[in-house]
């Protein structure tokens, strides 16, 4: 009987363990990985390979690899991800390409998982890649990103927002790193006035909420905004937020800050809800898909704001809005902005420093380095966009705000 | 005030761990395995009620019973098919089996429903209580989730020890081949507590997505670990030992959550854990064995 016990004791501290390291949800089989990638990048496989075969012809192609979590919780980035790039990739191509070079792209599952994301990269190189547009989350970025360096392979994320992702000079991106989303956040909040007492609900298990937290608890301080509560909850317990309300409410918070992603704010928005509670909610980037969620209702994310780089209604993308739902069938979000965005800076950066496709990987990363801090590009996410030496992005940041189930620009 | 509203979330849900507690503890009496693929019939419980009233847009009671039939139907099946013909191997190959099993669930949902997390609709239509001028609000699921566990553990108790299947299911417990001398059938007493303890799980289901409105794949995996850990908390195959272990570790967690640091709470729930294990090798209201060397 002892035996058992402890049998099964450690049986659960082996599984308690693996879901600690937020990997127990993305045990996905390689088969249920890409069954469902198949499914939701059906018609973009087929173009791609069009394309492909396109630019094989003429014999001048770059690959693009793309590295997102097509399955698994945070799926619905790694597919706009990937759809986006996708989307850049058929129009360069149709115009001709850049100096006369296709464009070649592939896209490789990580299910939010750096160790998967270091398969899914070795795949891709094995495939011939010469430039990276990935990854798509934070962790999987830091992982590859040190990859990419050893190797020599120009790598721009779209979307991989903590600072260690650019530890190493050959990585670029396109989003604001969590610092700034945070300080950004902070401002944002003291110069609208939105509220001064502010209470916290973050996610400790992954660098991209705490980061931002960080950072605004830190600019919270000069903007005059009274931190009332600071609650956190980890990967293994993001379904019960009760009491991270509760005292949130007590404290008589104006304005809940969620810098987290908008899977477990959807439950939140429902609890606080049940609870009567109804202060400002603002979040970040990761906000930003919580009108996909699936049986959602809608009207409990009335009001939410967050920051983000794009809107889908904005005169600027109109064009890119008709485009990507025409061909995917689904209105983009910010990530498929920012991978379209990473594409268009990639050319803009290879017709500048003149690289050609028979060029080496790493000779080609050289002159990227160079090219992509003297490039500037008016794209989807921020007009004249330009980028230092360290990758971060230069760009004013932008608020929305749910109105009517629709992403309202402030 | 804001510590009654800690506890009765607390007590809400303890009162889940509880029952989907109940699952392992019986299933650990009667047939002394650990049946890890327990918490993902709670998710495929979900899914099934998620089905009906959500896509079909049938009734919630009849989504609810439906779901119990499915998982009734399920758990006994994985018994009959995985856990059966190693009826005489080591408990460590059974072991493995039950965490094959699990992971099994949770790819073929992952498969068949996609790895996106759906907001449940909660299938309790019971109103909540405003107290004390609104300072204390207690919602529907609340009341409904602490009400089911007692009825269910009231129940359950009665059946135990009133019917002559709960008769041969402590007979079993106690005692494996003397059982079978008195002319029990062992094997269909124990596809009988897989039955129930899947149909509880449907219930679980049904509560914990109620509860907490997210439901995905892996719904399961967490509540079934900590449920585990209640079970053995309690007294692992002592009915009673799993509502206490249940109640204590949804309090403890709650309580450690509002008024240590939410960051440490599963650490903190973890830790008692061993200190009562320490303590109390057996559990709460385990009982002692004494092994004949």
């Amino acid at each position: 009987m002892k035996k058992a016990i402890s049998l099964g004791l450690a049986a659960m501290m082996a599984l308690s363990l693996t879901a600690c390291g937020g990997s127990a949800e993305q045990t996905t089989s390689a088969a249920a990985g890409e069954n469902t990638q198949t499914e939701a990048a059906g018609e973009s496989a087929a173009a791609g390979e069009e394309a492909a075969s396109e630019g094989a012809a003429s014999g001048e192609t770059i690959k693009i690899g793309v590295i997102g979590p097509l399955t698994g919780p945070a799926a619905t980035y790694g597919i706009a991800v990937q759809n986006g790039a996708d989307l850049a990739v058929k129009e360069i191509n149709a115009a001709g390409g850049v100096n006369g070079i296709m464009f070649e792209n592939s896209t490789e599952d990580d299910e939010n998982d750096p160790e998967k994301a270091i398969n899914a990269y070795n795949t891709l190189k094995d495939w011939g890649m010469d430039m990276l547009v990935g990854t798509t989350t934070s962790k999987p970025c830091i992982a590859v990103a040190a990859e990419s360096a050893n190797d020599g392979i120009f790598q721009l994320t779209p979307s991989g927002s903590a600072v260690e992702c650019l530890v190493n000079d050959n990585v670029f991106r396109v989003c604001f790193s969590d610092p700034n989303q945070g300080s950004a956040s902070a401002q944002y909040i003291g110069e609208h006035s939105l509220a001064t007492k502010i209470a916290i609900i973050y996610d400790s298990s992954t660098e991209y909420s705490s980061g931002i937290r960080e950072s605004f608890v830190k600019e919270a301080a000069n903007q005059g905004l009274e931190i009332v509560a600071d609650e956190a909850f980890t990967a293994d317990s993001n379904t019960d937020f009760s009491v991270q309300l509760d005292k949130a409410k007590e404290a008589g918070a104006e304005l809940v800050f969620m810098p987290i992603y908008y899977q477990e704010a959807s439950v939140i928005l429902k609890q606080a809800s049940d609870k009567d509670f109804a202060p400002i909610f603002f979040g970040c980037d990761g906000m930003d898909g919580i009108l996909s969620v699936e049986n959602f209702d809608a009207s409990l994310a009335e009001g939410l704001m967050f920051l983000t780089p794009f809107s889908p209604t904005e005169e600027a993308s109109k064009q890119f809005t008709e485009d990507y739902t025409a061909a995917y069938g689904i209105e983009p979000i910010q990530f498929a902005a920012d991978s379209y965005d990473a594409v268009y800076a990639i050319a803009a950066a290879i017709e500048h420093a003149g690289i050609t496709a028979d060029m080496e990987p790493s000779e080609m990363c050289e002159l990227m380095k160079t090219a992509m801090t003297e490039i500037s590009i008016d794209g989807l996410t921020g007009a004249g966009m330009t980028w230092t030496a360290d990758g971060e992005p230069n760009k004013a940041p932008k608020a929305a705000k749910i109105v009517n189930g629709v992403y309202e620009m402030q | 005030m804001s510590f009654l509203s800690y506890l009765i979330n607390g007590i809400s849900l303890g009162s889940i761990y509880a029952i989907i507690a109940l699952g392992y503890t019986m299933v650990y009496g009667i047939a002394r395995m650990l049946n890890f693929a327990h918490g993902d019939i709670i998710m495929v419980g979900g899914f099934a009620i998620f089905t009906m009233v959500s896509t079909l847009g049938l009734p919630a009671p009849l989504g609810i019973l439906t779901a119990v039939v499915i998982c009734t139907v399920l758990g006994v099946t994985i018994e009959r098919v995985a856990y059966k013909p190693l009826r005489g191997a080591s408990s460590l190959a059974v072991l493995i089996t039950a965490i094959g099993v699990s992971y099994l669930l949770q790819n073929l949902a992952l498969l068949i429903f996609g790895s996106n997390a759906r907001q449940f609709t909660s299938v309790v239509t019971v109103p909540g209580l405003k107290l004390a001028g609104g300072a204390l609000s207690i919602s529907g699921e609340t009341i409904v989730t602490i009400l089911s566990c007692i009825v269910i553990m009231v129940c359950l108790t009665q059946f135990i020890n009133r019917t002559k299947v709960g008769q041969a299911m402590l007979a079993v417990s106690e005692d494996q081949g003397a059982a079978t001398l008195m002319g029990i059938d062992v094997n269909r007493t124990i596809a009988i507590t897989f039955a129930i303890g899947s149909a509880l799980a449907a219930i679980a289901g049904a509560l914990l997505c109620s509860t907490y409105p997210s439901l995905t794949p892996y719904t399961g995996s967490m509540p079934g670990i900590k449920a585990f850990v209640a079970a053995v908390f309690g007294g692992i195959g002592s009915i009673p030992g799993a509502l206490i272990g249940g109640v204590l570790l949804g309090v403890i967690e709650n309580l450690s959550k509002a008024y240590i640091s939410s960051q440490l709470s599963d650490a903190i729930v973890f830790s008692v854990l061993i200190i009562v294990l320490l303590v109390r090798p057996t559990g709460i209201l385990g009982k002692k064995i004494m092994e004949k060397v």
